[in-house]
């Protein structure tokens, strides 16, 4: 009878699955980002499309599972992990959370198991935000990146100039206003924090979505500076003032009550000219929570995994690159984290 | 080339027309010359560099960037200018400084096909993304940014506050970068002379016929004269020496899609008219008394817009012009003297002019506006939009007037259809689904007949019309395909339209010039709208 080979000496990296509805820990009997209910999720960041409710346990950083409290009501069985912090599951499976400088409390998370470390990159950029903590390059085995700006043609400019177009805009028309699309979680609060860093100190007037988001990342000691509902705005306070809503209120009946706005839309999209053009948006910003081109493949290298996995977006270029520089790649196939807002 | 640049970006992302306008004309008043005069020549598409092709960038880029990461960006990106203009490398420092316009053109003029490779990439390496975007729109002479020549040359008037009728004299003849048109309306120098040259000159229009003019025309009827409006293209045929030109409305030279035309001018003059091609192909053989001779305007798109037109088109399609009147003849100018004095000039003129190619817009006798309606009504020739009536002392001036010329369009068919999509429209309209897809019945609604699209309608209701549309979209939408939405069809949308002809090109076989919301028939139950078949009858 031929000896069975023990389980940590089959192929690398068997004991992870990517499954259409996520990544599947096997050993540990848990999930990453998992699109439906699970018994057991570690999830990277409060983005309505990675974190959802109705999960037994809920293994992520506090200010993930707080923004889960405020938006999806989850607060069963909810694991907090700090950054840094190492937390162990069934199987032999030890999980790190590392900051991936997305949005507030967004995490890279490092699995350790069976003598094999494997990065999940989640959602991340590398370039500054005063509202989320610094991405941390974590040496690795087997790195899965996002790649949902994987085309070389995206490359953010810094954010400083993207905040000057913005706030020229709204000085050259002082009869409009700018209404400006971000997403409510993370974009919102930090183009509000760059305005400020820029020295904007005005009221900045928030669409109802916005609100409590803004409320949390405060709660997190983010300062934002003087904010105010657009519903509760005086007669006229609005005009030659900046307005911020989630992208759908752009186009959407909400915005008619607004004096004249100029609509610009906060996005990595918004590179390409015609993806401004289709969103009817006036004013295209190109900020983006996501790493660029340049930021994907220059993870890669100072990661320098022996072996990449890349999902989330336009993997075939990635895989390109991977190609080209004779680094092992494979793209994955999960569900549902298609961006088309950030 | 910043500011230009800066300006395209900016025309790009604009969608009111007076946005657009403010952007231009702001950018002629502080650009000096002569980098305006290119810049505009670039947006009316006067620029060409035949050494710089879109295969000149596209390998230009596969040079430089990897074959497979090019085309997933071209692709993704769908413009081969902006993918490079995203994806050249970042030159080495100490470039030079970023070229001018008129610098740029000086390059690439002097360019062939084999310097203008190493040529464009030094001028690339010496701008910034939307620096590129715009040399490289400039380089390959499609700008495709929604702008026409007219609206450039409206701002042009505009930046300068001369009038744009004055504009359309005077540029053409001129080329770029038209220093002489700038001295004239941004510096106060003599207009331009153009008197040697086969130019177009601005047409005298018409306003509608309602309102308190149609009070007016009614009281003072005899001081008017009548003549059928043609449902053909208005055009001005110029002579000047050995030279002939066909100008389209918009000024547009369409000299070379009808050669047949353009040379039938046997002296020197220029002549107002209306465009149309012989009506055999139409089922006009037999009535052509009745036709005028004229096809309906469907056989004249067979040739319009073509660059050049085949023999066979030629013996198919002959063009011809109906004569409307003579605004120079023979080196003397017309335009100040009344209608009258024209118009017998002009009936002077035909026997010298080829019948084949010539007629003369035949006048209307009518008593009074009435008796004129009544003519009007019982036109049913195709090739007739409805009449226009003409001041008979008004002198021939550019532009659209008050009181001189009125058209007065036959009353519009009308069908009830039932609204089944509505899209979101642009700028203001951007939150509204302002765009309707409506259909009508294949056949009997209660045996199961379903409803076919015969048209798009974007304009015809009010501003309050508009809301209650978009509120009721919205409350009865079925399903969603990006910005479209579909209804529940329970809407009946009277449309009115101008006429419907065969199409091979719509599922219904049909398609309507001209459609409109008429008005909401919210009364009207979606089973009682109308069929297929009654659009079809209309046919003409």
């Amino acid at each position: 009878m031929p000896a069975r080979l023990p389980s940590n000496m089959s192929a690398p990296f068997s004991w992870l699955k990517p499954e259409p509805m996520g990544l599947y820990i096997a050993p540990a009997d848990a999930w990453i980002d998992p699109s439906r209910a699970v018994d057991r999720a570690l999830v990277t960041h409060g983005h309505a499309d990675h974190a959802r409710g109705g999960h037994g346990e809920t293994i992520a950083t506090p200010a993930t599972l707080a923004i889960m409290a405020l938006r999806y009501g989850v607060e069963h069985g909810v694991v907090p992990v700090a950054y840094g912090e190492t937390h162990s599951l069934p199987g032999n499976v030890r999980a790190t959370f590392v900051p991936a400088g997305h949005v507030l409390g967004s995490a890279q998370i490092l699995l350790e198991h069976a003598g094999e470390r494997v990065v999940i990159t989640g959602d991340f950029k590398r370039s500054p935000d005063p509202t989320a903590t610094p991405f941390a390059v974590t040496p690795c085995d087997l790195l899965i990146t996002e790649a949902t700006f994987a085309l070389p043609v995206f490359r953010h400019p810094p954010i400083e100039q993207e905040i000057a177009k913005l706030l020229d805009t709204r000085a050259r028309n002082p009869d409009r206003c700018v209404l400006v699309g971000a997403y409510a979680l993370g974009k919102a609060q930090r183009v509000i924090a760059e305005l400020r860093r820029a020295g904007y100190t005005d009221p900045i007037w928030l669409h109802g979505a916005m609100e409590r988001t803004c409320g949390l990342y405060e709660d997190f000691d983010i300062d934002l500076g003087d904010l105010r509902p657009v519903a509760d705005a005086p007669k006229g306070a609005l005009i030659g003032g900046i307005v911020m809503c989630p992208p759908s209120a752009l186009s959407d009946r909400w915005s008619r009550r607004l004096p004249d706005p100029i609509t610009a839309m906060a996005s990595g999209w918004m590179r390409v000219r015609q993806r401004a053009v289709q969103r009817n948006v006036e004013l295209p910003l190109i900020i983006s929570d996501h790493a660029d081109w340049d930021e994907l493949t220059c993870t890669i290298a100072d990661v320098n995994p022996t072996e990449t996995w890349i999902t989330h977006g336009r993997e075939e270029a990635l895989l390109r690159w991977c190609e080209l520089h004779q680094r092992k790649a494979r793209a994955l196939a999960l569900v549902g984290f298609e961006d088309e807002d950030d | 080339m910043e500011q230009f640049a800066a300006l395209l970006d900016a025309l790009v992302t604009t969608r009111s027309r007076n946005g657009k306008l403010a952007l231009i004309a702001d950018y002629l008043r502080r650009t000096p010359n002569p980098d305006r005069g290119w810049a505009l020549a670039a947006l009316t598409d006067g620029l060409d560099f035949p050494a710089v092709k879109a295969s000149t960038i596209r390998n230009l880029m596969t040079e430089r960037v990897d074959p497979v990461l090019w085309t997933l960006s071209r692709d993704y990106v769908g413009d081969t200018a902006e993918t490079a203009s995203l994806l050249w490398p970042e030159p080495p420092a100490d470039q030079l400084p970023p070229p001018t316009v008129a610098e740029t053109v000086t390059i690439l003029t002097a360019t062939n096909r084999a310097t203008a490779p190493g040529v464009l990439a030094g001028l690339l390496d010496r701008l910034d993304t939307s620096g590129r975007y715009a040399l490289l729109k400039l380089a390959t002479g499609a700008m495709r940014i929604g702008i026409s020549a007219r609206l450039a040359k409206t701002a042009f008037a505009q930046a300068f506050q001369v009038d744009v009728e004055e504009v359309e004299e005077h540029w053409h003849g001129q080329t770029a970068p038209y220093l002489p048109l700038f001295q004239w309306a941004a510096e106060g120098a003599d207009a331009p002379d153009s008197s040697a040259l086969p130019l177009f000159r601005p047409f005298m229009l018409a306003h509608p016929l309602e309102g308190p003019a149609l009070a007016t025309v009614t009281t003072n009827f005899a001081d008017y004269a009548a003549e059928w409006k043609w449902d053909g293209i208005r055009v001005q045929l110029v002579r000047v020496g050995d030279e002939a030109r066909v100008y389209s409305r918009g000024g547009e030279d369409i000299s070379a899609a009808f050669p047949d035309v353009a040379g039938a001018l046997p002296f020197p003059a220029v002549l107002d008219g209306e465009l149309l091609v012989r009506g055999e192909h139409q089922g006009g053989a037999g009535n052509e008394a009745k036709q005028g001779g004229a096809a309906s305007f469907n056989a004249l798109q067979q040739r319009l817009g073509r660059k050049t037109v085949s023999k066979a088109m030629l013996i198919q399609y002959p063009a011809f012009v109906r004569l409307y009147d003579a605004l120079i003849v023979e080196g003397e100018d017309l335009r100040p003297l009344p209608w009258t004095e024209r118009r017998a000039a002009l009936e002077t003129l035909l026997p010298r002019l080829d019948p084949t190619r010539f007629d003369i817009s035949q006048l209307i006798e009518a008593e009074n506006l009435s008796a004129l309606e009544d003519l009007r009504s019982r036109a049913r020739d195709d090739a007739i939009e409805g009449v226009m009536l003409k001041h008979r002392s008004s002198t021939y001036v550019a532009g659209r007037r008050a009181g001189l010329w009125f058209k007065w369009k036959r009353d519009p068919l009308l069908i009830d259809c039932v609204l089944m999509y509505a899209q979101r429209g642009s700028g203001k309209r951007s939150s509204f689904y302002s765009d309707f897809t409506f259909g009508c019945w294949d056949g009997n609604p209660d045996t199961g007949a379903e409803l076919t699209p015969v048209g798009k309608a974007y304009f015809g209701f009010t501003d309050e019309e508009l809301k209650w549309l978009d509120s009721h979209v919205r409350r009865h939408t079925t399903a969603r395909f990006g910005p479209v939405r579909e209804t529940d069809k329970s809407l009946v949308l009277e449309v009115a339209f101008d006429s419907v002809h065969t199409s091979k090109r719509h599922k219904s076989g049909v398609a309507m010039r001209f459609p409109r919301i008429n008005r909401i028939r919210a009364d009207k139950p979606a089973h009682e709208a109308d069929r297929l078949e009654t659009l079809k009858a209309l046919i003409t």
